[in-house]
């Protein structure tokens, strides 16, 4: 198996050379004329107000949180999809259950709001 | 020696420069924005230790799990908490050669220990051709293995509610 | 690719066929590094504005070259020669890595499209979670972005970009683990043998929630909030000028192609066709044919959707992923588990009938519940659309 990911390791390389070189090119034909405001914040051509921090919003955190539980129930029933095939009906009322108690998580995030962005 | 061994060895010292340089970071690094993404760059190093254990399946699901979640779970953790990210703090304190001692003590006596342990060694044909691989991991899971396999989601649905009643608690 | 390795050993004399592979191997991933950005962002660019323009009513661009078709050079020509404007606040190290990463992530999913039969260049046998696991690449690279620009404006849109991107991220690995059910394996090249009735048929489901939560994945309208210049200017990528933007721009453009690639892969059969089955050359130029039709047909569907429906709201956008396909797709999921198991099913017609089944089971229910929490909401245009009277 070990020889499958030869390739990917050359794609890595190649590109990671694909991005220097345009940058490399860019940088010797671009014009480079650096003055502070050029180089100051954008912040809808007004002066800029204060450091960037945003907001604490713990819904973002949440829907990132609720998406590794669900991403490593995915993970789960991936080798399950594989068999398949050579899996009894049992297993299918097995990984049946599986799923019914994530549907639950979600169920339960879907009615204490934790899925609201508000 | 031969041409492929050579490359695997290669690819071993860079992973494991990516780990261990990626675990360097995230302790010695000033910024805690950066200490995460040295933590994830010690994360891809695995990968390739995966990979070259001709353990394909886990080296994506680390991939997918790993950098595609968690490291953004921490990240945001990080990005959100209010100040936490502009501080350039100094790593060292008043009792770092007692911590610098410890650890040099620590190392000393793990790498005794593992090298005098049989570590057991599979027998090379006990690996089945890769594509069934992924199919016995899910026979496995779904037959013997039966009972763990429906403890994780339990196990999911517990970390859930618990994140869940916390991040409410302090929100409201 | 094989054929091409033993050609290689018979011209090159003392030429081993391992290095012969691995001859191929380079080429190939030279090609797909250097040269299949080019062609794509070329070539669909122009497709893009061609086609919304005639939507619009409009002719679009027609100036550079013969009709226009060299307006993505002219582009790119234009992208390399703008200043590349840093801000003075900006974490120089995370800064640079960003759009280098994002375009990285776009190029390496290429490494498992099956373009031809044979042309592949990898049949990982993780092949399908290998696709997903490197577009959860890209949000590290947006969340990278959007800090390390120090604007407020770029981090909130790197926060709104990440929040969707893994909303979504859930259905469509719920699409595909239906696919993988289907096929039996997750190797793309089983998967694309699989196909005798392509599974737009047998899981229509899995592609509808596949599409759009691919069109949400690669950031288009009407998943484009944050990106869209009305609303918070230009999202993560807001303090980036030429080369860097270029290469975001870039990576936006290859994981379209590739978004689309696979959906024709997954769903549509990939390379096969008639003709595209024995070993011979013309089967490979018939299949890789075949393969680039149904892509473009794919991405002219996207390019439709985008220049006619509106934008999304952040909260639908959200609210959409999680309540809405989520559930179906899970429902899906064990509706197809459950087909595939009754007892009885010899011939693959009755599979693919008994998952058809499924779906169209899932599908009605779903119908019924938009039309109840339809009716019961509170706004009174729902209402009449679900037929309530008054």
């Amino acid at each position: 198996m070990r020889s499958e990911f030869v390739f990917v390791g050359i794609l890595v390389v190649f590109s990671m050379l694909l991005p220097a070189a345009g940058l490399g090119f860019a940088w010797l034909i671009r014009p480079k004329k650096p003055n502070p405001i050029k180089k100051s914040t954008y912040e809808c051509g007004i002066a800029t107000s204060s450091d960037a921090w945003v907001q604490f919003r713990a819904q973002y955190y949440i829907y990132a949180l609720v998406f590794v539980v669900f991403d490593v129930e995915a993970v789960f029933l991936l080798p399950w999809a594989v068999a398949y095939n050579q899996l009894t009906a049992y297993a299918m009322l097995e990984s049946v259950v599986f799923v019914a108690i994530l549907a639950v998580a979600l169920i339960y995030a879907w009615r204490k709001g934790a899925l609201r962005w508000s | 020696m031969p041409i492929d061994q050579l490359v695997q060895v290669l690819v071993f010292v860079v992973m494991t420069f990516m780990t261990l340089g990626g675990g360097l970071g995230v302790v010695v690094s000033r910024n805690l924005f950066h200490s995460a993404l040295f933590l994830v760059l010690s994360l891809g190093g695995v990968i390739g230790y995966y990979v070259l254990l001709d353990a394909g399946f886990l080296a994506a699901v680390q991939l997918m799990v790993y950098i595609g979640a968690i490291s953004i779970l921490i990240l945001f953790a990080i990005m959100l908490s209010p100040g936490l990210m502009m501080q350039h703090q100094s790593q060292r304190n008043e009792q770092w050669w007692v911590a610098a001692l410890v650890g040099v003590l620590l190392f000393v006596v793990l790498a005794v220990v593992l090298g005098q342990v049989q570590w057991p060694v599979a027998d090379a044909q006990a690996l089945a051709a890769p594509n069934a691989q992924v199919s016995q991991l899910g026979v496995a899971l779904l037959g013997p293995y039966a009972i763990p396999f429906e403890v994780i989601s339990v196990l999911l649905l517990t970390a859930l509610v618990g994140a869940i009643i916390l991040a409410r608690d302090t929100a409201d | 690719m094989d054929a091409i390795a033993a050609w290689l050993t018979t011209v090159i004399p003392g030429l081993g066929l391992p290095l012969a592979h691995l001859i191929v191997q380079v080429v190939y991933s030279a090609a797909l590094a250097f040269g299949a950005p080019v062609g794509i962002v070329v070539a669909y660019t122009y497709m893009e504005r061609k086609v919304i323009a005639r939507v619009q009513d409009r002719i679009g661009p027609n100036r550079a070259g013969p009709l226009g078709v060299l307006q993505g050079f002219a582009d790119a020509v234009k992208m390399l020669t703008k200043e590349d404007i840093t801000p003075a606040k900006a974490d120089r190290l995370v800064y640079n890595l960003a759009p280098a990463l994002a375009s990285v992530a776009a190029i390496l999913v290429f490494a498992v499209l099956p373009v031809a039969p044979g042309v592949i260049g990898t049949d990982l046998h993780v092949g399908i979670i290998y696709v997903v696991a490197v577009g959860s690449l890209g949000e590290l690279a947006s969340l990278m972005a959007g800090w390390s620009s120090d604007n407020k404006f770029a981090l909130v849109g790197a926060f709104r970009t990440v929040a969707q991107l893994v909303t979504y991220e859930v259905p469509m690995v719920i699409a595909v683990i239906m696919v993988v059910l289907a096929a039996g394996s997750m190797q793309l090249g089983q998967i694309v043998a699989a196909q005798d009735v392509p599974f737009l048929v047998t899981l229509p489901v899995a592609f509808f929630i596949f599409l759009a939560a691919s069109m949400a994945e690669i950031g288009r309208s009407p998943f484009d909030l944050v990106e869209a210049e009305s609303e918070i200017v230009a999202g993560f990528h807001t303090e980036y000028s030429g080369m860097k933007f270029a290469l975001f721009f870039i990576g936006e453009y290859m994981h379209l192609f590739a978004g689309a690639g696979f959906i024709a892969t997954l769903f549509l059969g990939g390379w096969r066709g008639p003709g595209a089955g024995d070993g011979s050359i013309l089967a490979v130029i018939l299949g890789w044919a075949y393969f680039a039709v149904k892509t473009t047909v794919i991405i002219f569907v996207m390019m439709w959707a985008r220049a006619t429906l509106p934008r999304l709201r952040i909260d639908h956008l959200l609210d959409f992923g999680w309540k809405f396909m989520t559930p179906v797709g899970l429902a899906a999921l064990v509706a197809v588990a459950v087909a595939l198991k009754i007892p009885g099913l010899g011939s693959p017609l009755l599979r693919w009938v008994a998952m058809l089944a499924a779906n169209g089971a899932v599908i009605a229910v779903s119908l019924v519940a938009i039309a109840w929490a339809a009716r019961r909401s509170g706004s009174a245009s729902l209402r009449g659309v679900a037929g309530v009277k008054g």
